[in-house]
């Protein structure tokens, strides 16, 4: 569905993009994370007709960004990085405004902005300056913008900034949805919990190139090494320590626990409660300690020679 | 969610052009900054301009007896000027359509739409025109009727009613034309009002200008002037058109004037072959080689030039007609083109006239040097209209002599080829050059050359042409030159001589 092949933006001297290569199936999650200034949103934007690629090509179900940009503007809906709403209109004028521009009728302009407005519950407010509209109301308006015209592909740039939880949830609700419907989707996140629940496929991007893709749990895999496990006793842990140092790595301990990492947990774990049997030690928990994708991240985010 | 089955409709230009249009036509008509000072000038304007109509009457009529031209002058003026204050108003929307939604962030929604550039540009600009300009046909009504109902009353001639209606029309579309070209290349609201000026001098001059016509009571010269402020109309929506880039809204956030930066590229474009100018990163193009710009880079720009080129042929023909229609108009007296009373004292005299009396090589080379820079820094002010009213005006000149010189009965040929030919193989060809690349300098601004936005464009093209300049015109212009101040003069005298 979105196909960008070394896509390359060149601002005079300043290069935003220096080769990002995507393939994003119908139905796929995509998630662009990296820190700001990384390209991501120029990305978006070279992907949504906006801007021109200097370098390398994108096509959107198959119509290329440049000499196809007004089909691929049909085709797809973008939640900007900023509302930019008209404060003076009301919410429901701003819809039909977008609306009209996408070529829709009143009729179908009004029947879908009720619907989508009562399901992000702004129907209350529909008749409401956009001006008068809370944070995360003018957010929740741009995303049933960017929805209007029921588009197969979806750019999303921080969804959910500036939203309380709970409209942050209506929003990953919606999302999830539109992932069941087999919409394909881009996002641009910093909230990794997000990208971990919705997300295929990650792509960390730094200094306009991405350095790492897969999915979550590839990128866990592949960045963090072993699972890593944590036992707590009720007494000391000091005899254990030394037991665990002669056969996995051992990676941080305090009075009555301890961390470590192993290649297969499920060999070695039961060999160590039987040892605890053996040193007549007592049990409170072995669990393994959940890693999560902003250890990836951030671990990613912090090695220079990644690229 | 619920996803129904939404069918699109295909929309021609202006009916998406319109959705934008009533969009910031709403937006303006909500904003009351907006609409207080217009509704003040159209409804109560009129009313002040009616008093100061009636009260200037009565003073002449106590004062200037039956002396009736002086008012018969006056309430057009008025008429005018109530017609052209609301227009001013369009200069503040238009000045802000890009440039301010580009400060509310609420551009890039509208470019991520299935609108065309075109359709965007119109939209922006319609709705920039449309409130202010209905306000002025409103304020002029209201003055009219005001006027007409009133004592002593006033019912201006038909045609000075139509003409204010065109020349209001026409001056809102230059205004906002212009102000949303700059508002689309503008980084701020705050650097769009300081550009401004560029706009409200020259339309400053021109009311000043129109007041005096309007006194004299020459109308016939203000239709001149509709019909000119549409030819400059229509250049500046080009302009607008072909300038407008989605990318530069979006991406450019400074305004600075870097002297450096402006010089690096500048070196840049014309070091390098024209077909590597927008290569920055190739450093061994850069590098000066004086073989490769005859061999390579003089040809290059030369096949490049060809509409430019045709541009100044066709003027030239023009001038052919022109110069020749003159010369059947205003014919020589004989002894004014005595060219078989030619002797070598003959040029020895016109040096004593005082203002040929420098006429030799250098004065002749410095001249033509003098015109062609000259071409360029007039094409840079006018769209490029200057270089090609220089190349007409100069070979209006030679065609109005050699259709003189035909009426008194010489020979033509002989003519051309001792008085022109000589020194004119190589000024004519160079100067024709010189003003199809002045040509390109202004045409530059209205339609850049492609990948290059508007000052990169204009450097690149200042570039060229002064390559061209220094390279081949000069040297060319400095022989000619020589023949003309030497060798011409002979050859007449050899042919023509007694």
């Amino acid at each position: 569905m979105i196909e960008a092949v070394n896509l390359a933006k060149q601002f005079g001297d300043f290069t935003a993009v220096s080769d990002i290569s995507l393939h994003v199936k119908k139905g796929e999650v995509l998630a662009l994370l990296g820190p700001n200034g990384a390209g991501k949103t120029t990305t978006v934007r070279m992907l949504s007709a906006i801007l021109k690629p200097t370098q390398g090509y994108a096509r959107i179900a198959g119509y290329d960004t440049v000499t196809q940009a007004t089909q691929v503007r049909r085709l797809i809906g973008v939640l900007t990085e900023f509302p930019g709403l008209y404060s003076r209109m009301t919410a429901m004028d701003y819809l039909r405004f977008f609306g009209e521009l996408q070529g829709m009728s009143y009729a179908a302009i009004d029947e879908r902005a009720e619907s989508l407005m009562r399901q992000f519950e702004l129907w209350d407010a529909h008749k409401r300056q956009v001006g008068k509209y809370s944070k995360g109301m003018k957010q929740k308006l741009t995303l049933v913008r960017a929805m209007l015209h029921d588009p197969q592909v979806l750019f999303l740039d921080e969804p959910t900034s500036a939203m309380d939880p709970q409209s942050a949830k209506l929003v990953r609700d919606a999302l999830a949805q539109l992932r069941q419907e087999h919409r394909t989707l881009i996002l641009c996140t910093h909230n990794l919990t997000e990208a971990e629940l919705l997300a295929d496929n990650i792509a960390v991007v730094r200094q306009g190139q991405i350095i790492v893709q897969g999915t979550p749990q590839e990128l866990k895999r592949q960045l963090l090494g072993h699972p890593m496990m944590e036992i707590r006793l009720t007494s000391s842990v000091n005899g254990l320590v030394g037991y665990l140092q002669e056969r996995v790595q051992v990676v941080a301990h305090g009075e009555n626990w301890v961390r470590y990492s192993v290649a297969d947990p499920r060999e070695f774990n039961p060999t160590l409660l039987n040892e605890l049997t053996h040193q007549k030690l007592s049990l409170v928990t072995l669990s393994e300690v959940p890693q999560s994708l902003e250890d990836v991240y951030l671990n990613i985010v912090g090695q220079g020679d990644l690229v | 969610m619920t996803t129904q089955q939404i069918t699109f409709r295909e929309r021609s230009i202006f009916a998406t052009a319109w959705v934008i249009t009533k969009r910031e036509i709403r937006d303006s008509l909500r904003d009351w900054r907006i609409m207080t000072p217009i509704i003040l000038l159209t409804l109560v304007f009129p009313f002040l301009m009616n008093f100061t109509s009636r009260a200037a009457t009565n003073w002449i009529d106590e004062f200037a007896g039956s002396n009736r031209m002086v008012i018969e002058r006056f309430n057009p003026f008025l008429l005018m000027i109530v017609g052209f204050f609301p227009i001013s108003f369009s200069l503040v929307i238009a000045l802000e359509s890009f440039v301010g939604e580009k400060e509310r962030n609420s551009l890039e929604p509208i470019l991520s739409m299935p609108v065309t550039d075109l359709e965007l540009y119109l939209g922006k600009m319609f709705s920039s025109v449309t409130i202010p300009l209905l306000a002025s046909y409103l304020g002029i009504a209201v003055f009219l009727i005001s006027r007409a109902m009133t004592s002593p009353p006033w019912y201006p001639p038909l045609e000075l009613t139509i003409l204010v209606f065109f020349l209001t029309t026409m001056e809102a579309l230059v205004m906002v034309a212009g102000a949303v070209v700059i508002s689309s290349q503008a980084t701020t609201v705050r650097a769009a009002n300081l550009l401004a000026s560029f706009i409200i001098i020259p339309m400053a001059f021109l009311v000043q200008a129109e007041s005096i016509v309007m006194f004299y009571a020459q109308y016939e010269v203000l239709w001149w002037l509709v019909a000119g402020l549409f030819v400059v109309n229509l250049i500046l929506v080009r302009m607008g058109i072909r300038t407008f880039n989605r990318e530069e809204i979006l991406s450019k956030e400074l305004d600075e004037l870097n002297l450096g930066t402006i010089w690096r590229d500048f070196k840049g474009y014309f070091l390098r072959p024209p077909e590597l100018a927008a290569d920055r990163k190739n450093l061994v193009a850069t590098q000066f080689s004086l073989r490769r710009i005859y061999r390579h880079d003089l040809p290059q720009l030369l096949r490049g030039q060809g509409l430019p080129l045709a541009m100044v042929g066709l003027m030239i023909v023009a001038a052919m007609w022109l110069g020749a229609s003159y010369a059947h108009q205003y014919p020589l007296p004989a002894k004014a083109l005595p060219l078989d009373q030619i002797t070598q004292d003959t040029f020895k005299n016109v040096q004593k006239v005082q203002l040929l009396n420098r006429v030799n090589t250098g004065f002749i080379f410095m001249n033509n040097v003098r015109v062609m820079v000259l071409s360029g820094v007039a094409s840079l002010f006018s769209f490029g209209s200057l270089a090609l009213l220089l190349a007409l005006m100069n070979a209006t000149l030679v065609s109005f002599l050699i259709t003189q010189v035909i009426m008194l009965g010489y020979n033509p040929w002989l003519f051309i080829v001792t008085f022109i030919l000589p020194h004119g193989m190589l000024e004519i060809p160079a100067i024709m050059l010189g003003f199809a690349f002045a040509l390109r300098i202004g045409a530059g601004l209205v339609s850049p050359p492609e990948g290059f936005d508007v000052g990169q464009g204009l450097l690149l093209t200042t570039a060229n042409f002064l390559k061209m300049l220094i390279f081949l015109l000069i040297p060319m212009l400095l022989v000619a030159a020589f023949i003309e101040a030497n060798l011409t003069p002979q050859i007449v005298v050899a042919v023509y001589g007694n």
